[in-house]
């Protein structure tokens, strides 16, 4: 078969800082595809009945899976918010490059103060309180 | 009227308008999950996640279960769209491609109908 043609390898661009901004989107969004496994073992241990149930929590909430609820909380906030800046982008809005730069800062600062209120609202207050 | 060949259109390369499906399934998807995401994150951070009759409870509660098996199959699907792309972009050797793509695929699938089944268990209990 003839080789397909290819777009210009990544490494030539020059660097951009709205690279970040793409290459977090695709971590967060790989990230949140694992979490959903994890999401869906845990539904499904609560089909399992409550002696499965009580197995699959006393894993959760060791102390690896705290904090990878936490990066998955935080990964979901950036995604979200992120999210809804590229479907605006769709509808060709906001492509000018001071308002992609000033709106990838609202993304992350939307997402800092989403997450700071679920992480409180989970660790503290709700059903992962110690 | 298409001119490819059932060969050339099988091997996936070259336009077989599959690029607009794909933008279009995956925006879709994205627009729901917005809405369902928000409603699931902010319900879960606030019940007692150690106590099995409470979550047995809300998920078989009124509209949630269906809410449940909307966001948990809009989220295989954007996830499945997702992941795909980024093994076509990483991914080189041809059959490594296709392999990793069919395995994604499946994974997708079996999480989906998991969580779907689950869910229409702990539904059903708590009606019967
Ligand atoms: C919360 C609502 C969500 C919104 C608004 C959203 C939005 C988007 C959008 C617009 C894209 C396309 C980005 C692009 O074309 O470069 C995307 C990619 C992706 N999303 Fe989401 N998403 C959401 C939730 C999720 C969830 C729950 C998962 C995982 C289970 C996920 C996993 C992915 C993956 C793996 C990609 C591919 C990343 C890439 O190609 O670089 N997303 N998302």
């Amino acid at each position: 078969m003839r080789p397909r043609p290819m777009s210009p390898h990544a490494s030539v661009y020059r660097f951009q800082y709205t690279m970040i901004g793409s290459l977090t989107h695709r971590m967060t969004g790989v990230g949140m595809s694992v979490g959903l496994l994890v999401l869906v073992a845990w539904l499904a241990a609560a089909a399992g009945g409550a002696d499965a149930y009580a197995g699959t929590t006393a894993v959760l909430s060791s102390l690896v899976f705290k904090v990878l609820l936490a990066l998955w909380l935080l990964a979901f906030c950036y995604h979200l918010f992120n999210g809804i800046r590229h479907l605006a982008w769709d509808l060709i809005y906001g492509f000018e490059r001071r308002e992609a730069r000033r709106s990838f800062r609202m993304v992350v600062a939307a997402a800092l103060i989403l997450f700071a209120a679920l992480a409180w609202l989970l660790f503290c207050r709700g059903g992962a309180a110690p | 009227m298409s001119l490819r060949t059932p060969l050339g259109r099988q091997l996936g390369l070259g336009s077989a308008h599959e690029g607009v499906h794909h933008w279009i399934l995956q925006r879709a998807t994205a627009v729901a999950l917005v809405l369902l995401t928000i409603w699931f994150v902010l319900s879960i951070v606030r019940l007692p996640l150690a106590d099995h009759a409470a979550i047995t409870a809300w998920i078989a509660h009124g509209v949630n279960p269906v809410l449940l098996i909307l966001l948990l199959v809009a989220a295989a699907w954007h996830s499945k769209l997702g992941v795909q792309v980024v093994i076509e972009d990483y991914v080189h050797g041809k059959h490594a491609k296709i392999a990793l793509l069919l395995v994604s695929s499946f994974i997708h699938v079996l999480i989906a109908a998991t969580a779907v089944l689950a869910v229409l268990r702990i539904a059903m209990r708590s009606v019967g």
